[in-house]
């Protein structure tokens, strides 16, 4: 295993996921909700009355979260590797995926490991095994 | 109140993805190649995450009710299922495809990234696949629970029940 040192960040990654978790410990407190990014788009399909306007209003959050960060400083730079084709199959598998397996990194891989669900926990091991095994099928073996 | 707080949650979760480099998926594939040169900042994230978030989840679980009233509407599940394990991997292949998963997705959306909006209009149109299979998949069972009572019905001789029993018993 080679460490790639010069894109190592741990500060801001242990920062940004204790950010990431007062997100979370602010829903749950006030909201009683899972924060859990896929369940909450998700339910909005389901068109609930009564059960649309936090989610709504946590997606906007979300959504506007680079508009506000750009009041204060510049956003950090980006870089997306796969072609229109990627995005539009990755979307839909992650959609597919994401409602029929309950949960996504938030959902699962935060909210559910700090609850120690098992079964988050057997969902985040698959969902992160399958990550690790596509980039290595895609990159190393097709070398795409 | 509600919606309030709730948007402020998704606003500092979407400046807690920002600034964990979540929102770059350039980043996140280089910490899912862990066969290339590894950036392991990422499980950093996960780590802060769950250090905060289990404090609020103690805290939560000691209570009935939020702080602003509202039932703690969290997940009893406990089933290890074929939709868990699968739904789970399909979502892991895609997330290594593109090194996109839900939040960032909208973050990226909210940035202006033509590619984040692709990846979200197929990531809303996936799940909205999903609604219309389960949907399917809810009258199927109606449907055949009421045929069996049918059919049980006209073997036995006495009228339909379509009680909240389901199966007639003989």
């Amino acid at each position: 295993m080679l460490i790639n040192w010069s894109q190592f960040t741990p500060w801001s990654a242990l920062g940004g996921g204790a950010v990431i978790g007062m997100a979370v410990a602010l829903l749950v407190l006030m909201n009683g909700r899972i924060a859990g990014i896929s369940g909450i788009v998700g339910g909005l399909l389901k068109r609930q009355k009564g059960d649309m306007g936090w989610r709504v209003a946590f997606i906007s959050g979300l959504v506007v979260a680079p508009l506000v960060w750009q009041l204060f400083t510049a956003l950090p730079a980006v870089r997306i590797d796969g072609s229109y084709a990627v995005m539009a199959i990755a979307g839909l598998v992650v959609g597919i995926g994401t409602r029929y397996g309950s949960g996504c990194t938030s959902g699962h891989g935060v909210c559910g490991l700090s609850r120690l669900s098992q079964r988050s926990m057997i969902a985040t091991l698959v969902f992160m095994g399958a990550g690790f095994a596509t980039v290595y099928v895609i990159g190393h073996i097709f070398q795409i | 109140m509600v919606n309030i707080t709730a948007w402020v949650s998704g606003l500092i979760f979407g400046l807690g993805l920002i600034l964990a480099g979540m929102a770059n998926p350039g980043k996140v594939l280089a910490f899912l190649d862990v066969a290339g040169a590894w950036d392991p900042s990422l499980a950093l994230v996960m780590a802060g995450a769950i250090a905060v978030g289990s404090v609020a989840f103690a805290m939560a679980d000691k209570r009935g009710r939020s702080y602003l009233g509202l039932p703690m509407n969290l997940p009893a599940s406990r089933v290890i299922d074929k939709r868990l394990v699968l739904g789970s991997l399909a979502f892991g292949m895609g997330w290594g495809l593109a090194g996109i998963c839900p939040g960032p997705a909208l973050v990226l959306l909210g940035s202006g990234s033509v590619k984040g909006m692709v990846f979200v209009a197929a990531m809303l149109l996936g799940m909205g696949i999903f609604e219309i299979l389960e949907r399917r998949r809810f009258t199927d069972f109606f449907r055949i629970r009421k045929l069996h009572n049918d059919i049980a019905s006209a073997v036995s001789g006495s009228p339909p029940s379509h009680g909240q029993t389901g199966y007639v018993k003989k």
